[in-house]
């Protein structure tokens, strides 16, 4: 094994290990369509990167931020469930993505191209990992209330829009992570299904997570395996890992 | 009489549309306060509004320090939602020897209790370890209770206790309530919609239709005149529902 596939390998399962943990709370919260167009919204943001030369990675999350923002903001307005909203900002996002995009780079923008994965990009998943790991241990009991009841939490004077917004943020940088990993139109599949999955065989909320954790590791490690050995894109092998783990976890699930 | 709660011409409006006005009542200690109405009459909209959650008009002051807990109406707990009674419980209280007093307090397991060691084994199989979401409506309303008890509250804020419970379990969750009342000297408010239930266990019935309809003891203000106010003819008078407003 080269440097280079080590630190593929490294940065893979970090960022499976965050999309399982974020991924978990997005599944309870229903937000599963959430993830999946989110991670399309940060097109439009790879594309401007590439256009002024910078990290994708800081344009996605701007662009993943904004949206965010938005999102937050009109579902405290409107009552509009988030999956509508999210529904119409990602095409638009999207299309805006595609026209924009460079179509040499389009490729790897929409399914990520892990083997360009440079040493700044580790550190700053490393980073990243841990900040969103002590942020979710603070916010995750207050999380899960509020998805037990959001009056009760806030009559328990939980701030719940306060917490409702540091957990997207936490989505926006989870997905702006992975994108270099499996790509703008898979990313949404690696918060998703780890926690699909865990969600199948876990009675409680610490197990959940874990396992959560654990199957966005095997996921990213074991896809990444394949991947180099048989000779195909690491993206979508990654994401079909996921895949196959969950179909395989539907035969242990708990009634 | 200590007054822990007074409400004077209280109002909330959601845009446009005015859900309550009108409200003036006030609240002893230790009192039981059922408050009654139709369907969408504003009744949970009030207990939102007592505890600060919503914009309003008018006033409401509570005693100083109290400490209020707050269950709502019937929990909707998905069955798939991986969170154990216990880690729920946890969320407020992490002393294991606190948490079994409490359970035993509301019920939970009580055809266990005699046996110590067999009642410990007992919740920690199949209440702490469980999923809240496998629970049974009585027994999810108990485990409420519990958490809300957790915090040594003065007063209880209960919307629509029994809803989703049947009739046995609606009996036993009422005399439970009773009976904290009396032990630990608790106020309590709660929304019902079946006047027997405030006649039985209410010394105070507050009667809200949008707006204040009655406020006094049951058996007086509860008069023929006020139930066709509240519920609108004379259907009103056997209006049981049991789904929630």
């Amino acid at each position: 094994m080269d440097n280079s596939f080590i630190l593929q390998l490294a940065t893979g399962t970090l960022v499976g290990l965050g999309a399982g943990y974020v991924g978990s709370f997005m599944v309870l919260r229903r937000m599963s369509l959430v993830g999946d167009a989110l991670s399309h919204v940060a097109l439009p943001g790879i594309a401007v990167s590439l256009l002024l030369n910078i990290n994708p990675f800081f344009g996605a999350f701007a662009a993943l931020l904004l949206v965010t923002i938005l999102i937050w903001l009109l579902e405290r307005k409107t009552e509009i469930p988030s999956e509508t909203l999210v529904g119409i900002m990602f095409t638009l996002s999207l299309t805006l993505g595609l026209l924009l995009t460079p179509e040499p780079e389009l490729l790897e923008a929409l399914f990520g191209d892990i083997t360009q994965i440079q040493y700044l990009d580790f550190i700053i998943t490393l980073v990243s990992v841990i900040a969103i790991f002590i942020v979710m241990k603070k916010i995750s009991e207050k999380l899960m209330l509020g998805i037990v009841s959001k009056e009760m939490a806030q009559a328990n004077k939980i701030p719940i829009n306060k917490i409702n917004f540091v957990f997207l943020f936490l989505v926006a940088v989870i997905v702006a992570l992975g994108l270099k990993v499996v790509g703008t139109l898979l990313m949404g599949a690696l918060v998703i299904i780890p926690a699909a999955t865990a969600k199948n065989t876990s009675v409680n909320l610490s197990q959940y997570t874990k396992l959560s954790m654990v199957f966005g590791v095997l996921s990213a490690f074991l896809g990444l395996l394949a991947a180099t050995y048989i000779g195909i894109t690491p993206g979508p092998t990654i994401v079909l890992t996921a895949g196959i783990i969950f179909m395989v976890t539907l035969f242990f699930k708990r009634k | 009489m200590e007054t822990i709660l007074k409400v004077e011409n209280l109002g909330v409006r959601f845009g446009e549309d005015q859900v309550l006005k009108n409200l003036d009542f006030s609240v002893n200690k230790g009192d039981v306060l059922a408050i009654v109405g139709p369907n969408g009459a504003g009744k949970s909209v009030l207990f939102r509004t007592l505890l600060g959650l919503l914009p309003y008009s008018g006033k409401f002051e509570w005693a100083k320090d109290l400490k209020i807990s707050y269950i709502p109406q019937k929990l909707a707990i998905d069955r798939e939602l991986p969170l154990s009674v216990g880690e729920f419980i946890k969320f407020k209280q992490k002393d294991k020897a606190k948490i079994i007093n409490i359970l035993k307090s509301v019920g939970i397991g009580a055809e266990h209790q005699n046996d110590n060691e067999h009642y410990l084994r007992h919740i920690e199989q199949h209440v702490l370890n469980q999923r809240l979401g496998w629970l049974s409506g009585g027994q999810i309303q108990r485990i409420l209770i519990a958490w809300a008890l957790l915090d040594n509250p003065d007063v209880l804020l209960f919307d629509e206790p029994t809803a989703g419970i049947d009739i046995g379990g609606e009996e036993t969750i009422y005399n439970l309530l009773k009976k904290l009342h009396t032990e630990l000297n608790l106020t309590i408010f709660l929304i019902s919609h079946d006047l027997n239930i405030v006649y039985k266990y209410a010394n105070n019935v507050l009667c809200v239709n949008k707006e204040m309809i009655c406020y006094g003891i049951p058996a007086t203000v509860l008069d023929p005149n006020s139930l066709v106010k509240l519920y609108g003819g004379e259907a009103g008078f056997y209006q049981h529902e049991n789904h929630h407003g």
